[in-house]
């Protein structure tokens, strides 16, 4: 167990080249000491012991770091269009109140089905995908509500598909994990862990064989990390240049598994190393540090056709789905990161900051349960798909 | 290797046999296929023949000698081999039947793979199809489309399953044996004799026959006679015995059997077997012919005897009669007539009732031909007069339906002529 | 037309496709400098050049994925498996992904892709190399399935199936590679999908055969002629879906009897569909039970005559046509 540090520093220097030295977080992260073999398939309280402390030991880090880096967030705030800002929070605010009513009408019975939430997460979507042109494209997992709302897609479309209606941005043939738009360059929720990361590099491989300009946005799960496809994709994206920004939403929890129970190395970020890639580690609660790695990775991969790995620190507030029972984390640990909102977070720095306040704050809630509302009316008025589409779209 | 031969199964009904004679003798070789020794069965003596080529080297069971089925009656092998072993073992007979049956074929090599996809070859006899018409689909479509009745049509296919050449066959009408009047039948496991076809019995026939089986006997039976003039027959043999050498001269008998074999194919009814279930009707008349043996009697079966000329049937009966004295027959020849025939005439008998030999449906008993004076035109005249009697199945068989297949016989006989009409 | 091998007239279409339209790139295991496994992309990286044709490395999983990427952000990528057996790795990206994208984005994505590579038995390649998989990427809604059985069905079906937008799973046979025949010299010649093809017209037996066994039904049939003075008909439905089942049960019609030969296992293959199919469209026609030639029920083996047992052969024909025409 001792050794896992030393390899660290070894695919450090191996892995590394000069450039891809990467600002502080990228390599503040220490690797965890790992649970031994007998608790990790040993009882379910002792799992839970180990994660939950891990748990605790990140926000505390974070809380550390974060004030390190408060300086500079308010600086970037105040450098940073003013309208830009209150559309990431808008964003933000979106989807946390609009995934709050899919929890509530999931249960009232209108969404079948699976159902992934967004909650806590909003400022790594938000973050990343308002520092995009509207031309570059996005794929994500089967967590896409937000996703696909921040990169264009009305919330009436998404909640509409959400009810299986015809007015979904797929017809009702899709459903939570299938947003799609072509118009809004959103390539989809895929349902497949990691499968997406495939896909994703083929898109980069499009924009660099057209020389379209545009980049690729992938987010994917912790857990997706452990598949083949994560390390196939990042080896061939190293290898061509391919313009892929990564996206590696570390919510700590694969379903029900935490990292520290499926993962040898604690570091994502690092694996890039072993492709040559550059990597950053991100505070997934600061939607600022979001934006500005991302504007970073964008930077590497539109000038410099060469893709990045982001590993973003996360937590999801609610289960893995709706049916998730949650027995797996402890009340206190999901309090710890609720101390960290993202959107309490970055409504303090825009106070702070005084670009905006709390009559904004106010106005911006306000619009937000309003287009909430106008999606769950329009989802509900919204006809079923005719059954004649059953057998359309299956060929070009 | 020295092996044991074992007392085969040589007829359907055998459980033992006893040696007639043995062929060859203790250290002669033998060919695949040729005849070791001769076997006495419950019927007939049967030749005993050898699987695979060898040599007879020891003889357990001499000639006189009984073995149970199963029972090693010899061991064969290679000259000289050591057959000690063999023969301590043989000696308390406890033997396994069947085993004569798997003939020792060498192992194949592996063929697993190639068996799974070799196509299996229709099997010879037909399975079970419970009187269940097989049709494939194109012959059923095209039997509709022409109105024609499958069940007039005999299937050529695996299980007599009739398929799209056997339709066009029946609309062509080409076949002079084609079935086109008759129904599809079901090849029997005898092989040559008759095909059949069963068809439900009606809840009517189903009573009569268990009432009339209650009152008489697991075969009720009726008796019908008829006179009737052989003058025809008589001159119809002595135009035919002008050109036949004497050996192979035409009896009465001989037209007799043809006379009633084509009477059968105009009643089914007649040409049938009562199956409790159904009846089962045969497409051709096997005749049965019984003959006088020394140690009892026999019925040697004429196959097909509608389909046959009368010097074929003669020759056929001589034959079989000879056999069958000598003991000779083999099992598919007397077994499985449709009718029977039982001829008394020249011990002089003038009528007798015979008695049916299940499951065939009747059996006529023939009398003497005898000169007697009869009225014809008002006019006393002089007629060879015979009394045929005929024994019926009543579960099958009606008293109408009986006198009517008597009336086409007797009318066949008078009118010889008849029989080709 | 010129004569030319399995192998040169799918290079042929390889090569004016890559010409035809800029969005068409190849990419797979050693199809660049290598010139391909089996010499079917001969000579098109040094015509053109790193970005047309792209030699990935062992990933199967990873280029897989990027093909459906690249297809649905535009491009029409061939991508090579140098076997199909080695596309099972890449399974989820085929069947997860490029056959259900355009469906679950309600008809906004759609993927133009080949697959393509050799599918079924080689010479002795044992049990991991021969695998016929026709029947599992058909059965998924989404994909189409071409498996050609000349060289000039090979070139035009491959030009077609460049061309079409949805994801199609081509498959060639190793054995079949080097077979000579007649190729139309025509640059814009091709083969629609989904089009059967009577590779011999008879009156007796129907016998469906396709990639490698369209041969040696046509072999089967001649001897049937010679032996029997039976006709036989063999029918190439050229496209396992969508099929032409409607040319297969003309000729079911016209001559009442049914052999299909394929080098795919018979449990659920395209074998058993086609013969459900013409039970749902041609029962009344048919004058015997459907007979089927497959793989024996076993993974392949190597010794040279346990491989020739497993696979159907032209006497194995000879007998089911026989069977069913009652001979």
């Amino acid at each position: 167990m001792e050794c896992s540090g030393i390899l660290f520093i070894f695919a450090d220097l191996q892995g590394l080249r000069e450039d891809d030295i990467l600002p502080k977080a990228a390599t503040s992260r220490k690797p965890e000491k790992r649970a031994n073999l007998t608790s990790a398939k040993g009882n379910g309280k002792a799992s839970k012991g180990t994660a939950t402390s891990a748990a605790f030991r990140d926000v505390e880090e974070a809380i550390k770091e974060y004030e390190d880096r408060k300086a500079s967030q308010l600086r970037a705030i105040k450098t940073t269009d003013k309208k830009v800002l209150r559309e990431m929070l808008y964003q933000m605010v979106l989807g946390r109140h609009f995934e709050e009513k899919c929890a509530e009408v999931y249960r009232m019975g209108k969404i079948g089905g699976f159902c992934h939430l967004y909650i806590g997460q909003e400022a790594i979507g938000v973050g990343s995908m308002t520092a995009l042109e509207p031309s570059d494209m996005v794929i994500t997992s089967y967590r896409d509500h937000v996703q696909a709302m921040v990169k264009g897609l009305s919330p009436e479309s998404v909640m509409a598909e959400l009810y299986g209606k015809e007015g979904g941005c797929v017809k009702g043939k899709g459903g939570s994990m299938h947003m799609f738009s072509k118009e809004h360059e959103f390539f989809g929720g895929h349902g497949i862990v990691g499968g997406q990361i495939g896909v994703a590099t083929g898109m980069a491989y499009a924009a660099k064989y057209k020389n379209t300009g545009q980049v690729v946005l992938c987010f994917f799960g912790e857990a997706a990390v452990n598949q083949g496809i994560f390390h196939e994709s990042l080896n061939m994206a190293e290898l061509w240049g391919l313009p892929c920004i990564y996206i590696c939403e570390n919510n700590r929890y694969g379903m029900g598994t935490s990292q520290e129970r499926a993962m040898s190395a604690s570091s994502i970020a690092r694996k890039a190393g072993s492709y040559e890639m550059a990597n950053e580690f991100v505070d997934g609660m600061d939607v600022m540090a979001v934006r500005a790695a991302t504007l970073r990775a964008i930077e590497r991969a539109r000038n410099e056709s060469r893709p990045t790995l982001l590993e973003i620190r996360a937590y999801r507030y609610m289960g893995h789905s709706m049916s998730d029972p949650g027995n797996y984390r402890t009340r206190e640990e999901i309090q710890k990161y609720q101390e960290r909102d993202p959107i309490v977070l970055f409504k303090d720095s825009l106070k702070e900051a005084k670009v905006l306040s709390d009559k904004d704050f106010e106005q911006i809630e306000r619009e937000a349960i309003e287009a909430t509302d106008r999606a769950l009316k329009f989802a509900d008025e919204s006809p079923f798909p005719d059954e004649s589409e059953l057998l359309t779209d299956v060929y070009a | 290797m020295a092996e044991k031969f074992l007392m085969p199964k040589l007829s359907p009904t055998m459980e033992e046999g006893q040696i007639s004679r043995w062929v060859k003798n203790e250290g002669d070789a033998f060919e695949a296929n040729e005849t070791l020794a001769e076997v006495d069965t419950d019927k007939a003596t049967m030749e005993m023949t050898a699987l695979s080529g060898g040599t007879l080297l020891k003889i357990l069971k001499g000639a006189g000698d009984t073995a149970a089925l199963g029972e090693a009656i010899a061991i064969i092998g290679q000259k000289g081999e050591d057959i000690s072993a063999l023969l301590a073992e043989a000696s308390p007979a406890a033997p396994a039947a069947k085993k004569a049956e798997e003939a020792p074929a060498p192992k194949a090599a592996v063929q697993a793979p190639v068996a799974a996809v070799a196509p299996t070859a229709p099997p010879a006899v037909s399975a079970p199809t419970n009187g269940r018409l097989l049709v494939s689909p194109i012959a059923a479509r095209m039997a509709a489309e022409n109105g024609l009745d499958l069940k007039s049509v005999a299937g050529s296919g695996p299980n007599g399953r009739i398929i799209k050449r056997d339709i066009e066959t029946a609309l062509a009408g080409a076949s002079p044996s084609a079935r086109t009047a008759t129904p599809a039948f079901t090849p029997s496991t005898v092989v040559g004799a008759s095909a059949y076809r069963e068809e439900p019995t009606s809840q009517m026939r189903r009573v009569i026959a268990s009432r009339l089986a209650e009152s008489i006997g697991p075969v009720p039976t009726f008796y019908l006679t008829r006179e009737v003039e052989m003058d025809n027959v008589l001159s119809l043999r002595k135009a035919i015995n002008a050109s036949q050498p004497e050996s192979e001269k035409v009896s009465v008998n001989d037209i007799i059997v043809k006379a009633v074999a084509m009477a059968l194919r105009k009643h089914p009814f007649v040409n049938a077997s009562y199956q409790d279930r159904t009846i089962r009707f045969y497409e051709q008349a096997d005749i049965g012919v019984a003959v006088a043996i020394d140690e009892g009697l026999i019925t040697p079966v004429v196959r097909g005897a509608d389909l046959k000329g009368f010097v074929e049937i003669g020759a056929e009966i001589r034959s079989l009669a000879a056999r069958a004295r000598d003991k000779k027959l083999q099992p598919e020849e007397y077994t499985g007539a449709t009718f029977s025939i039982s001829n008394l005439g020249m011990f002089g008998i003038k009528e007798f009732t015979a008695i049916i030999n299940p499951p065939e449906a009747g059996i006529i008993a023939v009398g003497a031909a005898t000169p007697t004076p009869v009225v014809r035109d008002g006019q006393i005249v002089i007629r060879s007069i015979m009394n045929i009697t005929m024994s019926c199945d009543h579960r099958v068989i009606d008293g109408a339906t009986g006198a009517k297949f008597l009336d086409t016989l007797a009318r066949m006989l008078e009118q010889p002529a008849l029989m080709f009409a | 037309m010129a004569t030319l091998t399995i192998r040169d007239a799918l290079n042929q279409a390889l090569r004016e496709e890559l010409i035809r339209d800029e969005n068409v790139f190849i990419m797979g295991e050693e199809v660049a400098e290598y010139d391909g496994a089996y010499k079917v992309t001969r000579g098109l990286w040094k015509e053109f050049g790193d970005k047309r044709v792209v030699d990935a490395p062992i990933t199967e999983l990873g280029f897989a994925g990027l093909g459906v990427g690249a297809a649905m952000a535009g491009l029409r990528p061939v991508i090579e498996f140098m076997t199909w057996n080695f596309s099972i790795l890449a399974a989820d990206q085929i069947i997860n992904h490029a056959a259900k994208m355009l469906y679950m984005s309600g008809g906004e994505f759609n993927i133009p892709i080949v697959f393509r590579g050799p599918n079924g038995s080689a010479f002795q390649v044992s049990s991991q190399h021969s695998q016929a998989l026709e029947a599992l990427y058909a059965n998924f809604p989404g994909l189409k399935v071409v498996m050609p059985s000349n060289a000039a069905d090979a070139k035009g079906l491959l030009k077609s199936a460049i061309r079409d937008d949805n994801p199609v799973i081509f498959m060639e046979q190793e054995r079949m590679y080097g077979m000579k025949g007649e190729v139309p010299e025509d640059d814009d010649f091709t083969i629609p999908l989904g089009v059967a093809d009577v590779k011999r017209e008879g009156t007796d037996c129907t016998i469906v055969a396709r990639s490698m066994t369209v041969p040696m039904a046509l072999d089967a049939a001649e001897k049937i002629r010679e032996q029997f003075d039976v006709s036989v008909e063999v029918v190439d439905p050229r496209t396992i879906k969508p099929l032409d089942i409607d040319t297969i049960a003309n000729s079911v019609r016209k001559t009442n009897r049914l052999v299909i030969v394929e080098e795919s296992h018979a449990f659920a293959s395209v074998g058993a569909e086609i013969s459900h199919q013409i039970m749902e469209t041609a029962f009344d026609h048919l004058d015997a039970p459907v007979k089927r030639i497959s793989t024996a029920e076993t993974p392949m083996p190597y010794a040279k005559n346990l491989e020739a047992a497993a696979l159907p052969s032209v006497d194995k024909i000879i007998a089911a046509v026989k069977e069913v025409c009652y001979l």
